[in-house]
């Protein structure tokens, strides 16, 4: 789906008064402040998941997610801002809400001496109109399971029945919190499938995740938030190429002459060589990187250098890290001072 | 309906195949009427010791499901996010506490079944053996606000300590309690000023009712159906008001 709103932070307000317009707009969020005492946990937040959409809020721990998507569930008032999920107040509309809504807590929820068949049934006789108990139990894989008590559940096998539960009552949004948090990797795949199913179905799937990859494989948009800000929302590929810079990285053989490569490319594009045998090449923003990359092979091959590694743009990773500031992912320099994070987040806003 | 009917089973169920929660509010009034109406180490007097130990231990009974047993279920399913889960499904609050108010109930009333069964084979004459009537309308009275005054102490506990620390606490309370309420140990038998302490809690009240009404078919004292009452009312209302879902 390609929606006019995936841009940058400073349209999102007004982006969301159209998407509120639309009738397709699952869960709206408007300018939400979540305030804990002194602690300002979600700040002036505002985004729109559609149905038939999976949204994924990426952020880091402490980010403000699941303050989120614990108000939107009903779990706790905003201190200021308005919130709509599927067109009603998730505070003052709870009871009728919660027969359209599925959720799926970040731990736990569960009753810890009943196995999956048993909860599954009694959570399905909540509904007027369950999915069938059984046939949830093959969908996520734990019809083996079925007698095991909650508690001896595998950590994965537990968060698949959370999944099954969230689901049992046909719900039009599911909020996920988390939902790959300490699963395996083919639970991993169950989990994926069955968002990309219910996406299909026409739900609209609201997932939290700090995993900058399980966003990029399962989101159809990211809202990257941090501090309880939202930095950036798009598509996957939106937010890595927002952030394009004009650079190409490649590796080679260590130590090779960079300036005569950089002078080879283009006048005023420079080579950096960021570790031993990876480097990046950066050119003046105007110049085309089909050109840069035709220059930079063709220097390669003259000298019999082998090519690694060859990449345009960012990664949504590169992009995630430059717009949070994030030290998740290792890099090859010493921490740097915090403030230097700032000015990088900064920039990731503007 | 439906919900309301399934979470109930799903209660009574989890009552009845844990084996922790039976031991509580099966086993240990079974084997406390069994030992102490063979072992007579309870001076009785004139009286047939089960007639004593009937009453008593229903009321013993009486606090382990609808205190003890109640507030470790609750405060678990507190701890593991139960309740918290429950909170974002049409079950809904009231339908909750309905099912849990009605499979205490029932578990009492298994219990009250095993234990008045085992009292007629250990040879209970209720009553007394003056063959007076036993009052059983008052009893069952007594037994409701008891129940609902235990229930409103477990909950205090449940819905405001950690799981394990209501699980030592509650416990704690039941045999402060058993020993203090006049179930097992008369009342007559405690220094005067622990039994004038003794006599305005819950348990007390509640073992000198039933006492009264299914031992000597004595109407339950004006001073008791007060104390009773005030728990009945002041517990629930304190649970209600301190009670986290989280």
């Amino acid at each position: 789906m390609d929606h006019a709103d995936a841009a940058q932070p400073q349209d999102a307000a007004a982006s969301t008064e159209v998407a509120s317009d639309s009738s397709d707009a699952a869960v709206v969020c408007s300018d939400v402040v979540i305030r804990y005492g002194d602690t300002l946990a979600v700040d002036r937040l505002s985004f729109t998941a559609h149905r038939g959409e999976v949204l994924a809020l990426l952020g880091p721990n402490g980010a403000g997610k699941t303050s989120t998507v614990e108000a939107l569930e009903g779990y706790r008032p905003v201190t200021s801002g308005t919130m709509r999920v599927l067109g009603l107040d998730p505070g003052r509309d709870h009871n009728a809400l919660v027969a359209r809504i599925g959720v799926m807590l970040q731990k736990g929820g569960v009753y810890p001496m009943l196995g999956p068949a048993q909860v599954l049934h009694l959570f399905a006789a909540y509904y007027d109109d369950p999915e069938d108990p059984d046939a949830l139990l093959d969908l996520v894989g734990l019809r083996g399971a079925r007698r095991t008590p909650w508690r001896r559940l595998s950590g994965g096998e537990q968060q698949r029945l959370a999944l099954a539960l969230a689901l049992v009552g046909k719900p039009e949004v599911l909020f996920l919190d988390e939902p790959t948090a300490g699963v395996d990797p083919e639970g991993r795949i169950v989990v994926r499938d069955i968002i990309t199913a219910s996406r299909d179905k026409g739900m609209c799937v609201l997932l939290t995740t700090h995993e900058l990859a399980e966003a990029e494989r399962v989101a159809d948009r990211v809202v990257i938030i941090d501090h309880g800000r939202l930095l950036a929302e798009g598509t996957p590929a939106e937010l890595a190429s927002g952030t394009a810079d004009g650079s190409v990285r490649f590796s080679t053989d260590p130590g090779i002459d960079t300036d005569s490569l950089a002078a080879a490319v283009a006048p005023g594009a420079t080579v950096v060589e960021e570790r031993p045998g990876t480097y990046r090449l950066i050119v003046a923003i105007d110049t085309p990187s089909p050109a840069a990359v035709a220059a930079l092979t063709g220097w390669l091959a003259e000298r019999g250098l082998a090519l690694g590694d060859l990449r345009t743009g960012q990664s949504l990773e590169e992009a995630y890290l430059s717009i949070t500031g994030s030290r998740a992912v290792p890099e090859p320099e010493a921490d740097q001072p915090a403030t230097s994070g700032r000015a990088r987040r900064s920039r990731g806003r503007r | 309906m439906r919900p309301l009917m399934a979470h109930l089973r799903a209660e009574v169920t989890m009552i009845f195949t844990n084996g922790e929660t039976l031991f509580l509010t099966l086993g240990i009034p079974v084997v406390f009427l069994l030992f102490f109406s063979t072992v007579h180490v309870l001076p009785e007097g004139t009286r047939h010791p089960v007639d004593f130990l009937v009453p008593g231990i229903l009321a013993l009974a009486i606090m382990s499901t609808s205190m003890t047993a109640l507030s470790i279920g609750t405060g678990f399913e507190r701890g593991y996010g139960v309740l918290k889960r429950l909170g974002s499904t049409p079950l809904g609050r009231p339908r909750l506490l309905t099912a849990k108010i009605l499979a205490v109930l029932a578990v009492e009333l298994f219990q009250a079944a095993v234990l008045i069964g085992v009292g007629y084979l250990l040879g209970w004459n209720p009553g007394g053996p003056g063959g007076a009537s036993a009052l059983v309308g008052e009893a069952l009275l007594a037994m409701v606000l008891g129940t609902v005054a235990f229930g409103g102490i477990g909950l205090v506990l449940a819905g405001t300590l950690k799981p394990l620390v209501n699980l030592a606490v509650v416990n704690a309370l039941f045999v402060v309690l058993l020993l203090l309420g006049g179930m097992l140990i008369p009342l007559s038998k405690l220094p005067d000023w622990l039994a004038a302490l003794s006599k305005l809690l819950p348990a007390a009240a509640l073992s000198q009712a039933l006492h009264g009404t299914l031992g000597h078919g004595t109407p339950v004292a004006a001073r008791d159906w007060m104390v009773l009452g005030v728990w009945a009312v002041g517990a629930p209302l304190v649970a209600g008001l301190t009670f986290r879902w989280e």
